[in-house]
């Protein structure tokens, strides 16, 4: 999200001040995330609860844990990448930033693409939003997760085209610190999903 | 709207007159204004609700109103007041005060704070149109799952859930703007322990909306897929759990009654000094007690759920929290009580409300503390008792610390002095119904008159305290009736007296700026040299400590070496008006009225999400305001 450049001190300030509105925008990024937490830990504290509610119908024990454990790999790999990304934005280089920010979103869509096929899996052992608590809180938690990558891939996306015409810049507010924070902590947020879900067993 | 590539200079900005200029303004003062102007028609539309509460229980088996219409009074009351009256009063100070009182010239994120307002506007739109669309929500403003779960073919309570989730956003935006405020635009020399307290009571403020709200909306947000696409999250039958929506509820609930207080307590910090000529006595004793009320108060919410059996450890847990916490907030009452104390006390209208406000607190606050002895509250749960306590500490408390802040402020937004003898008059009037109407209620909740029954029997004993307590409910109304007409005559008959810039005889710095502010705010940013800066500018201190005035205000309000020769006012340049946010902010409404009719509202979502995203990338591709090279 883009802001306009906000106060502007005085002529003798002109310098810090673009500095300024960097600082403003890491600072919104960072409240942001901290509020995200509570927003995953909601959900979270959910599954929990409802981990053995299952009604009857498939609980834990339907998760592929070895196909679930090599999407966890890539989207962790994505990090990587990220870090790239920025790394060669910093050395000013745009062409290698654009290619690491292209291996980023194939990456995170990827994992994407295996947790529909996951979802379709599940889904045809019958196990729906609509069938258990367990069910419910499950495919809130993770969808809304995939949701996170979903739009973390678009942001990707749109800084790919904008490095293409070489107008991606670092005082804008989509700009690949930004971003980077924010897909650094989607991929955190997976860590412990993957964990809580998947791994941890009663 | 033209886009140019070069920055608009400050007469060609944000200035401009009409509807249109209003809509597309990001400048705080204005959006703070709205903020204030909104909050009170909400709050003249809650004060009707009500009103017709209080008739309805005037007297044993009334029937004014069916129990249909009666639960929805008590559920748009309770929603209108805490959702769109107190917090939208408390961001009008904050969007107008919290920028000049740093030393800024506006906020963070201009844009993103106009969309705040417009998204809280178009939520509490809304939440009131259910009224049209088959009756407003009825399940009470804490909606507990599974009561509000039921009939999901009845869209009413989606409007709860729906609207509380637009609102929840938009409040979101506002603390993540006004943190990177405090926290990057301070003036030079404002520390952060120079920084006047209300600045410090917004920013635990933003805190605590940050990380309580996420909680609810994800409460909110199970319970409309519950109720629309059948999930089970408080499907008892299946497995689901009523107490889960509890928790989520009351992890957000607790602290949002901080959220409502906290701002009170910032305005009366800053008025009981200036009418006491004294500073605050233990300026960091109230910051940190302020700041460890933020900390406790996310550890004390399920004091809300004693009688939901929890178990005794817990119990006992949360009851002790809820001890501790009176701590911080005592330590507050005595540090204002102790400002006044040998002051020279000018007895103006706001600070009759400043002082009426630790007299009605600390009611409040002392039957708070009533509810953390376990046994005791289980008798009180849901009794009058209950109602009594939050309305000494949200209207009692809050209500009357806001009303002294607009007291105080209204000549810097106008340029003219609300009538003193009115406001006396308001004050008065609002005292006496205040305690007639609040007051018995104790003593109803204690003789076991439960809360939301809409009527009463003739042999239950509660007949003559109900009555009192509607009398009281009106002069409460014609009390509002006065300071209304007060502000009609003051600014709009324009019969106020000019106030001028600092009419008080202030502390900070606002009142070092004309009345009303310059767009731009300050000519010159003030450089900071200490706590109450404005007064340090008027006064200094003869040998035994008594303030002497140094100069006219004038005078000293550009300090030395920072006369305006130096960088011209032409040369300032502030954000230009936009429509995006206003765009962003309606199409998220329109999104939110298609979930409510589901499967075609579908249509609806599309709709908004396209005029969401379209505002969201005109918004990130307008030129960023900036000087010219």
């Amino acid at each position: 999200m883009s802001a306009p450049a906000a106060a502007v001190p005085s002529a003798e300030h002109h310098d810090a001040d673009h500095h300024d509105v960097h600082q403003l925008r890491k600072t919104a990024m960072w409240v942001f995330l901290g509020s995200e937490c509570i927003f995953f830990g909601a959900m979270i504290s959910t599954f929990l609860l409802y981990r053995t509610s299952t009604n009857g119908a498939p609980g834990a024990e339907i998760f592929n844990i070895a196909f679930t454990s090599a999407s966890s790999f890539v989207l962790l790999m994505s990090s990587l990448t990220m870090v790239m990304a920025h790394h060669s934005f910093e050395r000013r280089d745009l062409r290698q930033t654009r290619v690491w920010l292209a291996a980023t979103a194939l990456l995170g869509s990827t994992f994407l693409a295996g947790q529909i096929f996951e979802f379709t899996e599940f889904v045809d052992e019958g196990l729906t939003a609509q069938v258990s608590p367990f069910g419910s809180s499950f495919y809130m938690l993770t969808s809304f997760h995939g949701g996170h990558v979903a739009i973390g891939v678009m942001l990707l996306a749109a800084m790919f085209i904008l490095a293409l015409n070489g107008r991606l810049y670092a005082d804008r507010g989509l700009n690949v610190e930004l971003v980077g924070l924010y897909w650094h902590f989607v991929d955190i947020v997976w860590i412990v999903i993957f964990t809580v879900v998947y791994l941890l067993q009663v | 709207m033209a886009v140019t590539t070069e920055a608009p200079v400050i007469s060609r900005s944000p200035g401009g007159k009409g509807v249109w200029a209003w809509m597309t303004t990001v400048d705080h003062k204005r959006i703070g204004l709205l903020y204030g102007i909104t909050a009170v028609t909400f709050f003249f539309l809650g004060g009707l609700e009500a009103l017709l509460i209080r008739l309805q229980l005037a007297g044993p088996d009334l029937e004014l109103l069916s129990p249909a219409a009666y639960n929805q009074l008590f559920t748009m009351h309770g929603l209108t007041m805490v959702f769109l009256v107190i917090m939208p009063v408390a961001a009008a100070f904050t969007n107008y005060f919290l920028p000049i009182l740093i030393g800024a010239r506006d906020v963070a994120f201009p844009r993103l704070n106009a969309m705040s307002y417009w998204l809280f506007l178009f939520s509490g739109l809304m939440i009131y149109s259910s009224f049209i669309f088959g009756g407003a929500p009825d399940g009470a403003w804490v909606g507990y799952a599974p009561l509000s779960s039921q009939l999901p073919e009845v869209v009413r309570m989606d409007f709860w859930s729906v609207g509380l989730l637009l609102l929840g956003v938009a409040s979101i935006a506002a603390s993540a703007n006004f943190i990177a405020t405090v926290f990057v635009m301070r003036a030079p020399g404002m520390t952060m322990l120079r920084m006047p307290v209300f600045v410090w009571m917004v920013l635990v403020v933003a805190f605590l909306l940050i990380f309580s709200l996420p909680s609810v909306t994800i409460g909110l947000f199970q319970l409309f897929l519950d109720r629309n696409l059948g999930t089970l999250f408080y499907a008892a039958q299946a497995g689901g759990d009523p107490l889960l929506w509890q928790h989520l509820f009351w992890v957000f609930g607790h602290p949002e009654v901080y959220v409502l207080m906290l701002p009170a307590m910032g305005i009366v910090s800053e008025v009981l000094p200036t009418f006491s000529r004294k500073p605050l006595f233990g300026y960091p004793f109230i910051v940190f007690s302020g700041v460890a009320i933020g900390f406790i108060g996310f550890g004390v919410w399920s004091h809300h759920m004693f009688t939901s059996g929890m178990g005794p450890i817990a119990e006992a847990g949360f009851g002790v929290a809820t001890m501790i916490i009176a701590v911080p907030t005592g330590v507050k009452i005595f540090n204002w009580v102790a400002t006044t104390w040998g002051g020279r006390i000018r007895l103006q209208t706001p600070m009759l409300f400043a002082l009426a406000f630790i007299g009605m607190f600390v009611i409040g606050g002392l039957s708070g503390v009533t509810h953390s002895i376990i046994p005791a509250d289980t008798q009180q749960h849901d009794t009058y008792y209950v109602v009594a306590h939050f309305h000494y500490v949200l209207f009692g408390g809050a209500m009357f610390g806001y009303v002294a802040g607009i007291y105080y402020w209204f000549p810097k937004w106008t340029g003219r002095m609300l009538h003193e003898g009115l406001g006396k008059l308001h004050f008065w009037l609002m005292l006496i119904g205040f305690n007639l109407t609040f007051g018995p209620q104790h003593i109803l909740g204690l003789n076991g008159m439960p809360r939301r029954i809409y009527t009463y029997g003739e042999g239950m004993g509660w007949s003559f305290w109900n009555l009192m307590s509607t009398v009281g409910a009106f002069v409460i109304f014609v009390s509002f009736v006065v300071f209304l007409w007060n502000i009609i005559r003051t600014h709009w008959m324009a019969k106020g007296i000019p106030g001028g810039d600092d009419p008080w005889d202030g502390r900070t710095l606002e009142w070092s700026i004309s009345s009303p502010p310059p767009v731009h705010n300050f000519d010159e940013v003030p450089i900071v040299h200490g706590l109450d800066e404005f007064w340090h500018r008027k006064y200094g201190e003869d040998k035994d400590g008594r303030a002497v005035r140094i100069a006219s205000d004038r005078d000293r309000a550009v300090p030395d070496g920072f006369e305006d020769d130096e960088t011209g006012v032409e040369d300032i340049h502030m954000p230009s008006p936009s429509y995006y946010p206003i765009l962003a902010s309606f199409g998220l409404v329109v999104g939110g009225y298609g979930l409510l009719y589901l499967p075609w509202g579908w249509l609806g979502v599309g709709a908004g999400m396209t005029l969401t995203l379209w505002g969201l990338f005109g918004w990130s591709l307008e030129p960023i305001t900036r000087e010219a090279h």
